[in-house]
């Protein structure tokens, strides 16, 4: 069943240009020089129920613009987008009830208040029944380890625990629909875990459907099952992990630790592609020659200590791909 | 319609609660908010000692206005300051945290904040206008002890207007106008007085444009039982209260004009 349907989006703003020194602010009073910008170009994509799909792309490319259009927070120029088939930004407060949205960079919850005070508010604004708030408090407290911050002011959590903090909050209504903006920006990596670890529970066993956007590629590898990649506003690749490798390089390596720094190591199907010391990184594709053979090839030849095979890091995949397309 | 006055209440409550964490700080404030506004009126008592009246008007009948005008924008500032404070949430993105809930923005705006310190300015509104309603020798009958209530409500609604106003402007430029801070504090001041003593141009801003003599000058004629001051039929005079309403409703569909802009500039 589709969730989000999003066709043809567009989105463009108009940014205000000042002219440098007190000249440009004089000039800025009497006539405003403007820049636009094609936040999103032509988005489309399908989001079925119980998918976690990762949206990544470079700063700016339109990821957290696409969120906010998804959330109601802002109209597009023009295209189509239903959230559980209604429009977000036309009936946006019956799609407020519908979805959870948490940004990384921004909290939620009220700032002086106690989590837990914060928690009673949103059950009164989202008008949940006590039975059902209590139910769904007890189980978010538990699965993120809550117990010991519900009395604590929100400004005095740190980032870690104001994440699990902000994750409870936007779930208390029991949202079909998440969206996450970036949601491990800055944590440490106990807490990283801590956040993954809740999103795939969340999905595997609760059936929510999760849109995630950021620049982490472990959230990725360790979460979706699909990647959208975007960049100036258009997809550039829409599909699992492994497609968006193969689309890239089907590139694999091998990393020989020789037993004797001085050897010579070469083979047709392969290429050297650094050497520092005894350690020698060989790329091959795997069409062209299967890694086992490779490896027997050289196993032949040279005394070899340790060896371990690679794929190309998703980093370098996405860098990659950010540069093909002009991406600062 | 009964949620949202709990949801307010709860609001409220946190709102106080806030401001009662910084109790000494509570109290001057609101100490020094009287203080500031009770030497307001010692001097315009000082004035009429010395001068006796102002046209044909007696301390007594200005004290009447006075005291309407300032419980009326006491109560504004209690309830609709967060219009005030809503530019900064625009400018530090905080305004799309209120669209993501499914409530009605001017409602999260006007509820994120309760102004209690404005109890000063209250009671000191509220100690001139029962002075000079009880020893002003005015024949009051059952109906105008209703209009005293009528015109601070519609006074209320017209100030929270102007403040619903002056936070709308901000969707649309980020340096803050001081045009209609000016309409806000000038009217608070000019309407004070009867409105009788200033020039037509000034009397019909004050009175089709920002009806703030609608809720004050027109009402208070009609209840010191002179209405031939006012220079309008009578029944005009009864009614005029409600221009503050529909001017806190017109506000609030600016409001939504500014709301529908922003979602679509997202700035």
């Amino acid at each position: 069943m589709t969730l989000v349907r999003v066709e043809n989006l567009a989105k463009s703003f108009r940014v205000a240009e000042r002219c440098p020194g007190m000249w440009g602010a004089v000039r800025g009073l009497v006539a405003r020089g403007y820049r636009t910008i094609q936040a999103l170009d032509d988005v489309s994509f399908e989001l079925s129920a119980g998918e976690l799909v990762g949206y990544i792309g470079p700063n700016g490319a339109g990821k957290s613009t696409t969120v906010k259009v998804l959330a109601g927070i802002l109209v597009p120029d023009s295209g189509r987008c239903e959230v559980l088939g209604r429009v977000p930004w036309r009936e946006r407060r019956a799609n407020a009830r519908d979805v959870g949205v948490v940004f990384g960079q921004r909290t939620q919850l009220w700032w002086d208040l106690p989590v837990a005070e914060s928690f009673d508010l949103l059950r009164e604004i989202y008008a949940v029944a006590p039975a059902d708030h209590r139910r769904a408090r007890g189980e978010l407290v538990e699965m993120l380890d809550l117990g010991g911050l519900l009395n604590v002011p929100v400004r005095q959590l740190s980032l870690g625990q104001r994440m699990r903090c902000d994750l409870a909050a936007a779930l208390l209504h029991q949202p079909p629909i998440l969206y996450l903006d970036e949601p491990t920006i800055g944590l440490d990596a106990p807490s990283k875990l801590a956040v993954r670890s809740f999103v795939r529970t969340l999905t595997r066993e609760r059936g929510v459907t999760v849109i995630l956007t950021t620049h982490d590629m472990d959230d990725i590898e360790a979460l979706c099952q699909r990647v959208i990649l975007i960049a100036h506003g258009r997809v550039l690749s829409n599909g699992s992990l492994k497609d968006l490798r193969t689309q890239v390089s089907r590139e694999r390596r091998l990393v020989i630790d020789l037993a004797d720094p001085m050897a010579e190591i070469t083979d047709p199907r392969a290429t050297i592609t650094a050497r520092e010391g005894a350690r020698v990184t060989v790329s091959f594709d795997p069409d062209r020659v299967a890694a086992p053979e490779l490896i027997a090839q050289f196993c032949a030849r040279v005394a070899i200590r340790d060896l371990t095979i690679e794929s190309v890091p998703i980093e370098e995949i996405v860098a990659q791909l950010y540069r093909e397309n002009g991406a600062p | 319609m009964a949620r949202l006055v709990r949801l307010y209440m709860h609001y409220a409550g946190i709102s106080i609660r806030s401001q009662m964490q910084y109790r000494a700080s509570f109290a001057m404030a609101a100490t020094g908010h009287l203080v500031v506004t009770g030497f307001d009126f010692a001097a315009l008592a000082v004035l009429f000692r010395r001068f006796g009246s102002l046209v044909e008007w007696s301390l007594h009948e200005v004290a009447v206005l006075y005291g309407i005008t300032h419980v009326a924008f006491a109560l504004a500032e209690a309830f609709a300051r967060g219009f005030d404070v809503f530019p900064a949430m625009v400018r530090d993105g905080s305004f799309d945290r209120l669209l993501l809930r499914p409530l009605s923005t001017a409602f999260q705006v006007a509820a994120s904040e309760i102004q209690l310190m404005r109890i000063g300015r209250l009671t000191q509104g509220l100690a001139v206008l029962g002075w000079a309603l009880a020893t002003g020798g005015f024949s009051l009958g059952l109906a105008h002890w209703l209009l005293v209530p009528l015109a601070i409500l519609g006074g209320a609604c017209l100030f929270s207007g102007l403040f619903v106003l002056s936070g709308v402007l901000s969707f649309w430029t980020i340096e803050t106008l001081e045009v209609v801070n000016t309409v806000t504090y000038g009217g608070v001041e000019a309407t004070q007085y009867p409105l009788s003593i200033y020039r037509p141009w000034f009397r019909h801003l004050f009175t089709f444009v920002v009806p703030l003599a609608c809720v004050n000058f027109l009402p208070g004629a009609a209840l010191m039982g002179m209405p031939e001051r006012a220079g309008a039929p009578e029944w005009c005079l009864w009614l005029a209260p409600f221009a503050g309403v529909l001017f806190l409703l017109a506000s609030l569909q600016v409001w939504r004009v500014g709301v529908r802009h922003y979602t679509s500039t997202g700035s």
